[in-house]
């Protein structure tokens, strides 16, 4: 392990991916961390997610290891921070509030297939991921109708994930950058990063608004703009917004217990189509309003809300539950995904430039993989073998330095 | 040629004027209103069922008002669609020209589907009024407490009588038609408290005497609604105002206190009062949520923040036009003048003609006038200190003072989005439309610090950003909108 005494790290980005960088290292010992966002903390992607901790939607591979690390990590790392140092950040008590804000709801997974074909490929899938390591359960239609009472009872095969969490995600950032603070770590918000310092091809510093903030390392966690800002210091990434819409609903009485979604979703989430695709993701918040996703489009950052958009949200939604008919929409938002070609978050450091290190590339998973990407990040950066492997992640593989698109870099 | 399609929404007294001119100049109008019938807030009519001989009563201008209204609704170029609400405005890709499609859901606001359609306007005015902003203090959700906008409603619109003992509290003039339609509906008014002294009041009202724009038709109507209340021994106080209800399951007391010009309370001088209701009104909030939408840029003014426009009432927005209330408060009369010159020029008519002169000399009026309320009725910095920890400030999702006040000092909550994702304020079903502006105002206060500038794509945090406008049903969502105008088609013949 290499000695990090007084290594001065910036992270570049207060999301969620930023957060639990920093508040990695910062429990690591020997790091000086800042956090710097141009807006403020969990304000942007972080906050337009539905909060999915999820291995159901994964099939076997680097994604999955990633993802079985992070669903081990979190019930430990909210635990700690609950229990975490008197006089946090949080104030006295403030990090078990912080804590329970998070909503950490080990609620489960439900995937309904309504088709034949979408049944036979549901199974397969289901067999490769237990293979895995990942407890796929079928339940029969009683036992289906049990679990969710207003589901439909048209459809031809049903899965039980049990791992699958979900959190309310602006909170948790909130509670792991809390806990960062708490440990030394400190944040600016509201300044954005303008460009590159280096010396000897090192980056040393980066140029501000503010002036210049100079580091030994910096962790780009931008999200959807981190391609840009990766340009910004002179080491482009393909990493490109995706966008994606969620509906709210007026609150109801307990209508859907786990998150529930259409088989056709790990199909949506695996394709690189440009154009629209959705699929049904139903899912409760504790404050009553149910949730209902999905859709994936690649259309730059364009934040345009899109009626026909909504009713196809709409629609798929109802064929998993149609009961939901005369419920009202009070809301909607959406948010950019973070997507690179080849569906692989990018972890690591850039070999192009020394200093820069690369955390991003999360697609709509960044909420639930984010503790495990934090954990790799500083075993890569002390020089400690990694749990996982870390090849399949690295910056210099095609899809992030091969076809970068400069059109939608400059969008 | 095909025949220039506006279309206006809300029916109130600028966008019945708006579509009347838009109509003179030759376009084909389709005017819209949530309401079943127009008139808006101001020309509230009883229903039709009611029967009532005398539906004018309790209105100003009722005549004038019923001559627009028919010469409207009965133009062969007009369609006029009642009970009809804007779920969405959808704008053009970036980049591209054209003007917002125009999102609508028809029939009664709890019905179930209700048909879409979606209109393709080649003009839009937005005319969709403001409501009651009403400050919290404690014991303001207690039933018995009204919007004093609501209470003119149920006056006005339902003759209801809302009590024996009414206190009314706030500020602006609004407080007095509402007393008299009070009165006029058979309701005890114990006294008007106007929270703002006279010094301020007087000040505001002779600021810039050179330009001592008479709204003659404004300045009469309240010198009516002065010599009601005299006429009925309502006493009218400044300077002070209900700082706590009390009761038992509805409001049975009401605890006054004397302000300083600041709003802050004058230790000592609390009173409580016997009331069996209470109305409040402090200002108005404009209904930004579709210039928003629309992509209009706002102006920032001490009375809050409006839709910017120019001197033809265009906003930053092409093809989109504001009137009424959403530009500035200004009351009736100006919100008719601003809606007039919107819908000529929305229309396609002449800009030079000389009788638009005299509109943009009324509309110039009504702006002063607009200043002038706001310097008068100013809401005091020191509102805040009526609070309490417990005091509740969103209703819908029980969100206390207390709650607002950790969550802003928390270093990592101190993002607005965070802190209201966290506090759930606003995220009830009334989306934030009472509480909002309170809200961001609370939080900017209490964590001292403004936001950075926001992501590319994601709209700044802003109390009026409802992208769905009008809650809609997942199974009237789901369904596809009827085929694009047919109405403004058939009608233009």
């Amino acid at each position: 392990m290499r000695s990090m005494n007084g290594t001065r790290v910036v992270v570049l980005g207060a999301g969620i991916v930023g957060a639990a960088c920093a508040r990695e290292l910062a429990l690591a010992g020997g790091f000086q961390v800042t956090v710097l966002d141009r807006g403020g903390a969990a304000e942007a992607t972080t906050a337009h997610g539905e909060g999915n901790v999820l291995v159901s939607d994964k099939g076997p591979g680097p994604e999955l290891r990633l993802a079985q690390l992070s669903r081990r990590l979190w019930p430990e790392a909210l635990a700690a921070i609950a229990d975490g140092p008197a006089g946090s950040a949080n104030g006295p008590s403030g990090s078990a509030d912080a804590v329970r804000a998070v909503e950490w709801d080990p609620k489960g997974g439900i995937v309904v297939a309504t088709t034949e074909a979408g049944a036979d490929g549901l199974h397969r899938f289901a067999a490769d991921q237990r293979a895995a390591g990942v407890r796929a359960e079928v339940l029969d239609a009683d036992a289906l109708a049990a679990a969710e009472p207003h589901v439909t009872r048209d459809h031809t095969a049903a899965l039980h994930y049990p791992e699958d969490a979900q959190v309310q995600p602006a909170a948790a950032a909130a509670a792991l950058l809390g806990d960062a603070l708490a440990h030394g770590a400190t944040l600016r918000t509201g300044c954005e990063v303008l460009g590159a310092r280096t010396r000897g091809g090192r980056l040393t510093a980066v140029r501000t608004a503010e002036g210049d903030l100079a580091a030994d390392l910096f962790v780009n966690a931008a999200g959807p703009w981190s391609g840009r800002l990766a340009a910004r210091l002179g080491a482009p990434v393909d990493v490109r917004p995706r966008r994606g819409d969620i509906l709210v609903t007026a609150p109801l009485p307990p209508t859907v217990f786990h998150k529930v979604y259409d088989a056709d979703y790990v199909g949506a989430v695996g394709s690189s189509a440009e154009d629209l695709q959705t699929s049904a993701v139903v899912e409760a918040t504790r404050g009553g309003t149910v949730l209902l996703g999905s859709s994936r489009r690649r259309t730059g950052f364009d934040d345009r809300l899109r009626p026909e958009v909504l009713a196809a949200i709409a629609a798929k939604a109802l064929r998993l539950f149609p009961g939901l008919a005369g419920v009202p929409v009070m809301r909607a938002y959406g948010g950019f995904r973070p997507y690179v070609p080849d569906h692989l978050p990018v972890i690591g450091a850039d070999p192009r430039l020394p200093g820069l290190w690369h955390a991003s590339g999360h697609e709509g998973a960044g909420i639930g993989l984010s503790l495990g990407t934090a954990r790799l990040l500083r075993d890569l950066v002390r020089g400690t073998e990694p749990e996982i492997d870390p090849a399949p992640f690295r910056v210099d593989r095609p899809a992030v330095l091969g076809a970068l698109a400069p059109s939608e870099e400059s969008a | 040629m095909t025949v220039r399609q506006v279309v206006v929404i809300g029916a109130g007294p600028a966008g019945l004027a708006a579509a009347a001119s838009a109509l003179a100049a030759g376009a084909a109008v389709t005017l819209l209103d949530a309401a079943e019938r127009p008139g808006g807030q101001y020309h509230r009519m009883l229903p039709e069922e009611y029967g009532a001989a005398r539906p004018g009563r309790l209105h100003h201008g009722w005549a004038a008002f019923e001559r627009l209204r028919r010469r409207v609704l009965g133009h062969p170029r007009c369609t006029w669609l009642a009970e009809t609400a804007v779920w969405a405005l959808e704008r053009p890709e970036p980049g591209h020209p054209g003007l917002p499609l125009v999102h609508t859901l028809t029939g009664p606001a709890d019905g179930t589907d209700r048909p879409r359609r979606t209109l393709a306007p080649d003009a839009l005015v937005l005319a969709p009024g403001a409501h009651d902003r009403v400050l919290p203090f404690p014991g303001w959700e207690l039933p018995g407490v009204y919007a004093a906008g609501a209470a003119q409603a149920l006056a006005k619109g339902e003759r209801l009588v809302i009590g024996d003992d009414v206190l009314l509290a706030g500020s602006g003039p609004f407080l007095l038609p509402v007393a008299a339609a009070l009165l006029e509906a058979g309701a005890g008014v114990r006294a008007v408290l106007e929270a703002n002294p006279p010094r301020t009041v007087a000040r505001g009202w002779a600021r810039r005497p050179w330009e001592l724009a008479e709204q003659p038709g404004k300045a009469a109507e309240l010198a009516e609604y002065t010599a009601l209340l005299a006429h009925r021994r309502v006493p009218y106080r400044m300077g002070r105002t209900v700082i706590e209800a009390r009761g038992d399951g509805r409001v049975e007391e009401a605890v006054t206190a004397r302000l300083r010009p600041d709003w802050s309370v004058i230790p000592g001088s609390e009173v409580t009062v016997a009331v069996d209701a209470l109305c409040v009104s402090h200002g108005f909030s404009p209904q930004l949520e579709l210039p928003l939408a629309a992509g209009c840029a706002l102006l920032r003014s001490p009375a809050g923040e409006f839709v910017a426009v120019d001197g033809d009432q265009l906003t930053s927005c092409p093809g989109v036009y504001a009137a009424g209330e959403i530009t500035g408060i200004a009351g009736a009369p100006a919100a008719r003048t601003e809606g007039a010159l919107a819908g000529w020029l929305a229309g396609g008519g002449d800009p030079a003609t000389p009788a638009l002169r005299r509109v943009r000399r009324n509309r110039d009026r009504g702006r002063a006038f607009a200043a002038r309320l706001a310097a008068a009725h100013p809401v005091g910095s020191a509102w805040p200190g009526w609070l309490r920890p417990e005091t509740v400030i969103c209703r819908c999702e029980e969100t206390d003072y207390g709650t607002l006040c950790r969550a802003a000092t928390e270093e990592a909550g101190a993002a607005p989005r965070v802190a209201k994702l966290a506090t759930r304020a606003g995220l009830g079903p009334c989306q934030a439309r009472i509480c909002g502006p309170t809200v961001a105002e609370l939080t900017a206060r209490l964590s001292g610090n403004s936001p950075g500038c926001p992501a590319d794509g994601l709209p700044v945090a802003a109390p009026h950003r409802r992208p769905i406008a009008q809650p809609i049903r997942l199974g009237e969502l789901a369904s596809s909108p009827a085929p694009s105008e047919p109405d403004t088609k058939e009608s233009t013949a």
